[in-house]
């Protein structure tokens, strides 16, 4: 969307160069462009209409009318203006009571990934040096209970909950109780999902909030919501003042313009933001990178994270030594293939590329990567460390053991060659290569 | 369907009524200061693209149906209630334009495959479904092709044991194509008349559930024949414009020929359903009104639409 955000801006602006000032029409149409795009990325239409007005202010500086690039300029003070929405206030952290334990209230709608969302806070912050606990306070949906055990139980937490027909006081009564005998802290609380508008459910939060006295009340917001957001997340905040955000299922394509609205609406910072459905896909908020994502411009720096996430210094360095003296083999490759796998699918992936917009619909074939795995694990040992011993007969063995063909083991086998030739040729040339990972060089430019 | 039905009609309309008025507090809380008499001094084509597009509708669609109301309306500056019948009357011919789903029809087994994102409100869809069957006096088996949500599949059995309908499931991490094959077979075997599948929420960008889908798609297709003979997108009605491509991706993975419309008594109004309908010619065929197992009506444009653009009064 950005790139055709940022063509339509060019066009507009590009006859500047032509006369040498803005014309109040033209900063009109570019705000119009900006408008649409911000509305088709669910930004709230209040909002909107308070940014464009910002820009539209600011945008009639000379500094912006002189420019012999207004169209970038322009995307460079929205861009500005919401990054400044949603940093205001500087980095937003966790609270932690003076006394533990801690007690962290989840609230939200029914679908937002409340439940989920508990069980991957109480994962990054156990693999923080924490020992959280968790509360099963949602006695409403059916098995709800019997979720939060299985998470619990898969990320080595203990979830306390409560005898059947038993309410959610009870519950967090004795997860209190237990966290403080026991000396656990925070204790996560999971509650059930609701309308903003559940008269009773409401009431039910209020009490826990009462009873608990949590430092944090962290609202569970759906990346996908549209202009309810405001309405849903403002009305929990006037009855339960929140302290905080999760932006859930923000793994999919939904450009995410709740984030912005609910912040510039409630003043609510976000804190977290829920990347896929695996229970370690919990990353902090970066305002910067949101901007990027909801108007569309890739998100380099999350690219290069994941990057480093799945590869190891050593490794890297390991790898490069094997690199130069050319010893790379199909070991190796499989090695960077599952790291590869491990950074998410490969139009995730894409997708964190500026530019990529283009590409968008552009297949990408994920078997691709399954195949050549399927291939390489049925060499042997001895065929993987020396690729050239693969005659004719062993390649047939290979693609009826991998379920391929022996075009598909000859094409690998064509790749393999080029890369091999293509790494001696930069293990020749710099001393210094590095190969960090599966996007090679990435670590580089961060430091 | 129709049979059982009419002894909840009017419990059915209050809740629907109920959720209506809640969207007609919110949307008139918003409008009722622009449209304060019965005409407008300022341009009223603003004040009802402001209600699309905060209703979902996006500003594309707003700005077009905009345009067929300025089309119509004549220079004159016509009431607001004149605007909004002559926008209704467009957003329904747009709701009535994809065919009609198939009837009740012959097939039996007949198959209904539930999918969509996370948090949709699949599991309870499927249970509420179950419920309309089970009420007809059909016989219903429910699917647990969830394997990947932990205690998805507990959440059914629970909801199956509520409505009066046969289960099927696998462990957990279970192949959901197995589980799918297991179910047809047993739907077949004991000669019910429907079989209701819920699989796992997945974003609609995830390219290997996706292929995941096509797979039960013709794993059951391949048993019965003509299964799965509707398959329902779950729609959450708070979501926005990023619908549009869950549906697309839906439809292409696994011939989505329904659309089902779920927590619609908040105070979203899920107007990119509307979207959804005009540009991929999904038709709208539920609403979920509500967490109780009746709480699932049969769409109709009307009700629909006085939410949408609710009366004045």
């Amino acid at each position: 969307m950005f790139d055709a955000l940022s063509e339509r801006l060019q066009t507009i602006f590009r006859t500047l160069r032509g006369h040498g000032h803005l014309t109040e029409s033209e900063i009109r149409d570019g705000l119009r462009e900006i408008r649409m795009a911000l509305l088709e990325a669910d930004v709230h239409l209040k909002v909107v209409k308070d940014l464009t007005e910002a820009v539209r202010q600011k945008a009639s500086s000379d500094e912006i009318l002189k420019s012999l690039t207004p169209g970038q300029q322009v995307i460079k003070l929205v861009r500005d203006e919401m990054v400044a929405i949603l940093a205001q206030g500087g980095e937003a952290t966790l609270r932690w009571a003076g006394r533990p334990p801690s007690v962290i209230l989840m609230a939200g709608l029914q679908g937002s990934g409340k439940t989920t969302t508990g069980a991957k806070l109480a994962r990054l912050l156990k693999s923080q040096g924490r020992s959280p606990l968790l509360a099963a306070a949602d006695v409403r949906r059916p098995a709800a209970i019997d979720q939060l055990k299985v998470l619990g139980a898969q990320i080595g937490v203990p979830v306390i909950s409560g005898a059947p027909g038993s309410g959610a006081l009870e519950v967090v009564d004795r997860a209190l109780r237990e966290a403080r005998q026991v000396g656990r802290d925070p204790v996560i609380v999971d509650t059930a999902g609701r309308l903003h508008i559940d008269e009773e459910l409401m009431t039910e939060l209020e009490r826990l909030k009462e009873a608990l006295a949590p430092v944090e009340i962290l609202y569970v917001a759906d990346a996908m919501t549209g202009q309810d957001a405001v309405r849903s997340a403002s009305t929990f905040h006037a009855r339960l003042g929140l302290t905080g955000v999760i932006l859930s299922k923000a793994d999919g394509d939904a450009r995410g313009g709740a984030a912005l609205s609910l912040r510039h609406v409630t003043g609510v910072p976000i804190k977290f933001i829920g990347t896929g459905e695996h229970i370690e896909n919990l990353e902090a908020f970066h305002a910067e990178r949101m901007v990027s994502r909801i108007l569309g411009m890739g998100d380099v720096i999350g690219l290069i994270e994941k990057a480093e996430s799945v590869a190891s210094v050593e490794e890297a360095a390991h790898l490069a030594r094997r690199l130069k003296k050319s010893e790379f083999t199909f070991e190796d490759l499989a090695a960077q293939l599952d790291k590869v796998s491990k950074m998410g699918s490969l139009r995730q992936i894409l997708e964190m590329l500026p530019g990529a917009g283009a590409l968008k619909d552009m297949p990408v074939d994920e078997t691709e990567i399954a195949r050549t795995r399927a291939i390489i694990g049925s060499m042997t040992i001895h065929e993987r460390r020396n690729p050239e011993v693969i005659d004719g007969g062993r390649r047939l063995r290979i693609a009826r053991g991998s379920g391929t063909t022996v075009n598909d083991i000859n094409r690998l086998l064509k790749q393999f060659k080029q890369m091999r030739k293509m790494m001696k040729a930069f293990g020749r040339g710099g001393g210094n290569i590095r190969l960090p990972g599966p996007l090679g060089g990435a670590r580089s430019f961060r430091r | 369907m129709s049979a059982g039905q009419d002894d909840k009609t009017p419990s059915r309309l209050e809740r629907l009524r109920q959720g209506l008025r809640r969207s007609r507090e919110g949307l008139l809380g918003r409008i009722s200061g622009l449209f304060g008499g019965a005409t407008q001094s300022v341009d009223w084509g603003e004040d009802l693209e402001a209600a699309l597009i905060q209703a979902d509708l996006g500003p594309g669609a707003a700005a077009r149906v905009v345009e067929a109301v300025r089309g119509s309306a004549g220079a004159t500056a016509p009431s607001w209630e004149g605007v909004r019948e002559t926008a209704r009357r467009i957003l329904r011919d747009i709701l009535a334009s994809p065919p009609g789903a198939a009837g009740p029809g012959v097939a039996r087994p007949r198959v209904i495959l539930c999918v969509g994102v996370n948090g949709g409100g699949k599991t309870t869809t499927v249970a509420k479904l179950a419920r309309r069957l089970a009420r007809d006096g059909q016989r219903v088996v429910l699917c647990a092709a969830d394997t990947f949500r932990a205690a998805a599949d507990e959440q059914l059995r629970v909801w199956s044991e509520r409505v009066g309908a046969e289960f099927i499931a696998h462990r957990p991490g279970a192949d959901p194509s197995a589980v799918v094959f297991d179910a047809a077979a047993a739907a077949l075997a004991r000669g019910v008349d429907a079989l209701i599948i819920d699989t796992a929420g997945r974003l609609h960008t995830q390219d290997p559930l996706m292929r995941e889908l096509e797979k039960i798609v013709r794993v059951v297709g391949r048993q019965i024949a003509g299964a799965p003979h509707e398959v329902l997108l779950i729609l959450d009605a708070t979501t926005g414009q990023n619908g549009v491509n869950q549906a697309r991706q839906f439809l292409a993975a696994a011939r989505v020929n329904g659309l089902v419309l779920t927590k619609v008594d908040g105070t979203a109004r899920g107007g990119v359903a509307v979207r959804i309908v005009q540009e991929l010619g999904i038709p709208l065929r539920y609403l979920g009104t509500g967490e109780g197992p009746d709480d699932l009506v049969d769409f109709d444009p009307d009700d629909f639409l006085e939410g949408l653009l609710p009366s004045a009064a």
